[in-house]
């Protein structure tokens, strides 16, 4: 009778890995694939060199006025010159140091988020969702505490864009969690004034949200009664967005079996604690892409607040390119505004992805 | 399987379990009536439990045995009729109901752990959150039984890092973390590889000769066979018949237990 043996394991054939094999697999697979690869380079060598050159190797980066634009690349002299405008809008200078704090806060809270192991991050990151905002309202707007009294129309640039995305964000998510609960709620007042609340927000186009907020709104409050333009944009967008988080907090809530919520039912749990413990946790863990979809659109929608007199970041920019002693600097103004936005969508999304890789726990089919 | 069982092999079974079953009832169910729509699911069910005894429900799918004993903890919710468990009526009285679910512990045909949460995490949320269980405690309590699983090793997996058997060992493990004085087994091997079915019903073998009081929908009837004081045959929503074991596998009084049996023996 014939002995069963089991074989040895052993290592993958050499053409198959390696940088050869890489290059092989990847870029040279098949005669489509060699085409594709030669068609690539053509575009990188025909582009790249000039970008770069117009982007840094000509460009110019120091002076003060566009005398200074002599190399004929880019002229960051523009955005140098202009980057406090661009970052702080209208706010008095002596004042600065207020938001520069704001930012520092904002950083001191964000940046341990992005590191594996810091101890407590968690509750740094609770703060930033609750103490942060109270405390940088504060700072920022001042009037009490000896803080001079700084306007919110005097807020402006990328700290205004920040203000908007932040309280968005940190409104957005809690809001949209209850109303996506509450639309599948088994009560029924519960359920329709939540579905009600959703789809009329949904319903309408943010531009008219604010437009609502800030010319519609104060028509119907009574005489004397007004409060901030910028508040009130807050809680436009804050409102619109809540509605698009709740449907996809809700398409994590759908995607939760059945069995779940039973098991949670059968130990004793009851619906908060379930929701809260087991449901939540499993469904917003699902939803981590929708979310931040949603979070980056948001923070891009910022942008219209323009319509209703805010100047924030890509406000700052349009307003500097049309002044006098500036000539065609559209290009590096628009550069730079696409670049921040960049520089935070995309922080945001890789966040996300790390989120999704930490809260990985091996039971996806 | 072997189609008929003798009286000494239950009884030596029996022998070795030493169950002694109380007089006192547990579980009692009177005319327990449910619908799915116009669909009468239940119909007239009856049923009392003593503590101590180890009941297994069998019969064809979609004869109401797994919505019984989910009434019994109401995952499902019965229209007519009363049910008692532990002296508690189940009526619509919140408080009645998280009591209730304190005392009965359930276990799923699908195992439904929490997948966000270690093996632990699992077994220690609900004393903690429910029962307001110290943490320490609660942890050595279900590394005690985790052991009695079998499993103490895995602790800190999670469970889509184990295999079915294991998944379904955990979730005994965490009904008994909560320490009911009832289990509900709602066929906990249907969804398990033949080779991992055993180890499961080793387990609750255990938990039977612990004395504890079970409720088991399965078709397993070889474990029917050995551990249970009574097998209760189900059909189309209806109790059809009820005896001890010996009796019920080897005299089957009712035309419909004597086919079921007869299929379900047969290979």
């Amino acid at each position: 009778m014939a002995v069963f043996e089991l074989k040895e394991a052993l290592p993958p054939p050499a053409r198959s890995a390696g940088a050869t094999g890489w290059i092989r697999a990847n870029l040279l697979s098949s005669p489509l694939n060699i085409a594709l690869t030669l068609l690539g380079a053509y575009l990188i060598l025909t582009f790249l060199p000039p970008l770069l050159d117009w982007a840094i190797f000509s460009a110019d980066f120091t002076g003060e006025t566009q005398d200074a634009c002599v190399s004929g690349g880019a002229c960051w002299t523009f955005i140098t010159n202009r980057l406090p405008f661009f970052t702080y809008g209208f706010y008095p200078e002596p004042e600065r140091w207020r938001v520069n704090i704001g930012f520092l806060l904002l950083a001191a809270v964000m940046i341990p988020q992005f590191i594996e192991k810091i101890p407590g991050k968690q509750w740094i990151g609770l703060f930033g969702l609750t103490g942060l905002p109270i405390l940088v309202a504060i700072l920022l707007s001042g009037g009490i505490f000896g803080l001079e009294s700084v306007p919110t129309d005097k807020w402006g640039g990328l700290m205004l864009t920040l203000v908007l995305a932040f309280v968005g964000i940190v409104g957005a998510l809690p809001i949209g969690v209850v109303l996506a609960l509450g639309r599948r709620s088994q009560m029924p007042i519960v359920r329709i004034v939540c579905t009600t609340f959703i789809e009329l927000w949904r319903g309408v186009p943010l531009i008219s949200v604010l437009f609502m907020a800030s010319v519609m709104l104060p028509l119907f409050l009574p005489e004397g009664v007004s409060f901030d333009k910028l508040l009130r944009a807050l809680i436009g967008i804050t409102m619109f967005q809540s509605a698009y988080m709740a449907e996809v907090i809700r398409g994590g809530l759908q995607a939760i079996p059945r069995g779940q919520y039973e098991a949670a039912s059968a130990l004793g749990l009851g619906y908060w604690r379930s929701m809260g413990l087991i449901i939540l946790p499993q469904a917003l863990k699902l939803v981590i892409p929708g979310i931040v979809n949603t979070f980056i659109s948001l923070f891009k929608d910022t942008t219209l607040v323009l319509i209703i007199g805010l100047f924030d970041i890509l406000q700052t920019v349009n307003s500097s390119i049309v002044d006098p002693s500036w000539n065609n600097v559209a290009t590096e103004g628009y550069v730079f505004a696409a670049f921040s936005f960049w520089v935070f969508c995309f922080s945001m999304s890789r966040y996300s992805q790390a989120l999704e890789r930490k809260l990985h726990t091996g039971h996806k089919r | 399987m072997s189609e008929t069982v003798t009286e000494d092999e239950i009884r030596s079974h029996h022998d070795h379990l030493g169950h002694e079953v109380g007089r006192d009832v547990v579980i009692q169910i009177e005319q327990m009536n449910k619908w799915y729509g116009d669909f009468h699911v239940l119909r007239d069910v009856d049923l009392t439990v003593h503590r101590g005894e180890r009941i297994v429900i069998c019969g064809p799918s979609g004869s109401g045995k797994s919505t019984t004993i989910r009434c019994i903890n109401r995952l499902e919710e019965h229209q007519q009729g009363r049910i008692l468990v532990d002296g508690v009526e189940l009526n619509n009285d919140v408080k009645n109901i998280e009591a209730i679910r304190r005392e009965v512990g359930m276990v799923f045909q699908h195992f439904n752990l929490f997948p966000h949460l270690t093996v632990l995490e699992n077994c220690v949320l609900a004393p903690i959150w429910v029962r307001k269980e110290p943490r320490k405690e609660a942890e050595e309590r279900a590394m005690q039984l985790l052991e009695r699983v079998k499993i103490p090793d895995q602790a800190k997996k999670y469970p889509g890092q184990l295999s079915g058997g294991q998944q379904q060992r955990v979730a005994i493990a965490r009904s008994l973390c909560m320490q009911p004085k009832i289990m509900l087994f709602d066929e906990p091997t249907s969804a398990l590889d033949p080779e991992m079915i055993k180890e499961v019903l080793d387990t609750m073998v255990t938990l039977a000769e612990e004395g504890m009081t079970m409720l088991c929908v399965t078709h397993e009837m070889g474990f029917a066979k050995t551990v249970a004081d009574r097998v209760i045959f189900m059909d189309r929503g209806q109790i059809v018949e009820e005896n001890e074991p010996h009796a019920f596998f080897n005299t089957p009084q009712n035309e419909r237990t004597k086919l079921f049996l007869s299929q379900i023996l047969a290979h």
